[in-house]
């Protein structure tokens, strides 16, 4: 696969070159771009070829847009300030055939950890100096809205009996996602949670949690009593491969899900973005790109709280339907009597 | 080259069809939750929650779709 040299540090005498060469090549609004015939434009699909033809210097030959967007969602050693300049993250020798170097990807959850340390040290510290009259203010009040709103609404309500010994967890996945996306849409940062390794490792913390607390709530026979789904026993031989692949299809799709979100919106917000350089049009990128990505963007914004969201509710609601009780209309029972 | 146009091909299709799918089912569950909401006001919160638990479970069978159609986009 070819290798992007946007990140080079040439690439601010670069970006200087496609911006002249634009703005040779449009010499006003007229629909030049339109003009061009359909093979042309979709020949020339890359800025660096814009750029080329006017004679700017390239220096690794041409690059498509694709190619481009890969490497911004991909994750990689390279952390780049874009005109700024760029920092190489150390390379660790392989550990028993894994690579273990430092990516972009784990400074930003590094980041993130500091990030929760610092705000919720803060934030519990005021909690304990506070008294029983005293109303939370600030930055305490707002976490205090989102803990409640995961204790009430996620944990209690899906979990039921028992929910507090679950409610850490929960807590500690929904906000590490939630930053982890806001994360991804600040400038020059990089989105953890668009990387597949990343959400798979929460899934399986999901699964292994959802396990654990099966199995101590039914007992081992409870457990795989459970995995005949409570069938006759000739049927056992079909009953029995199904529930086993749907243990571990839920948290599979829990981690595709996070991963898919968050990967998909940032591919959209640079194609968008892209638009406006294969089709080499001021008039493009004013009414087309400009305003569909902020549009995006916000929508981005949204799909970041409820993407954490969802996470926390589909791991609450696995971790409820593992620990329910046999008897359902004892249960139901018992919710009608909370 | 021409196993890779077809491979390219499917996975374009295969990508639009499960999106359609996703659209379909999402979209009779957002139309049934508004229903209830408008009969049952006071139950909202409760469809609220059940609609986004079964629109995330339809969008996962349709992101493993997507996930087959990327694979072969790759390939």
């Amino acid at each position: 696969m070819k290798r992007l040299n946007v990140l080079h540090p040439k690439s601010l005498v670069k970006v200087m070159a496609i911006l002249v060469a634009l703005l040779v090549n449009t010499g006003g609004f007229s629909g030049e771009a339109s003009a061009q015939s359909p093979e042309a434009s979709a020949e020339v699909v890359s800025a660096t070829a814009a750029a080329s033809e006017h004679g700017a210097p390239v220096a690794h030959g041409e690059e498509k847009a694709g190619d481009v967007i890969m490497h911004h969602v991909f994750d990689s050693n390279i952390f780049a300030f874009h005109p700024f300049g760029e920092i190489e993250l150390p390379k660790i020798a392989p550990v028993a055939g894994i690579d273990i170097s430092i990516t972009k990807h784990v400074v930003m959850m590094w980041l993130v950890s500091a990030i929760l340390l610092v705000v919720f040290s803060f934030v519990g510290g005021k909690y304990k100096k506070m008294t029983n009259r005293q109303a939370p203010k600030g930055l305490t009040n707002a976490m205090e809205a989102l803990v409640e709103f995961i204790r009430l609404d996620v944990a209690k309500s899906n979990i039921g009996h028992g929910y507090e010994k679950h409610l850490p967890y929960l807590l500690t996945v929904f906000f590490f996602i939630l930053l982890c996306n806001l994360l991804g849409l600040v400038p020059y940062g990089a989105t953890a949670t668009g990387n597949i390794n990343v959400t798979l490792a929460l899934a399986i913390f999901t699964f292994f949690i959802t396990q654990v607390a099966a199995l101590k709530a039914h007992g081992l026979k409870g457990f795989l009593v459970h995995l005949t789904a409570g069938t006759h026993w000739s049927l056992w031989i079909i009953m029995i491969p199904i529930e086993v692949i749907g243990l571990f299809t839920k948290p599979f799709a829990l981690a595709i899900r996070l991963f898919a979100n968050m990967t998909a919106g940032h591919i959209v917000i640079l194609s968008l973005i892209f638009i406006s350089f294969i089709l080499k049009s001021y008039v493009v990128a004013v009414a087309v790109s400009v305003p569909f990505s902020i549009f995006i963007y916000l929508l981005e914004l949204f799909v970041a709280f409820l993407q954490a969201f969802i996470f926390t509710m589909l791991s609450a609601l696995f971790i409820g339907l593992a620990t329910a009780h046999e008897g359902h209309d004892e249960h139901a029972a018992e919710v009608a009597h909370h | 080259m021409e196993g890779l146009g077809l491979a390219y091909l499917g996975a374009g299709l295969g990508a639009g069809l499960a999106v359609i799918g996703a659209g379909l089912g999402i979209g009779n569950i957002a139309a049934s939750a508004a229903e209830g909401t408008a009969r049952q006001p006071e139950a909202t919160s409760d469809i609220r929650t059940t609609m986004i638990i079964a629109a995330a479970l339809i969008e996962g069978v349709a992101l493993f779709g997507e996930v087959i159609c990327v694979l072969l986009a790759l390939k």
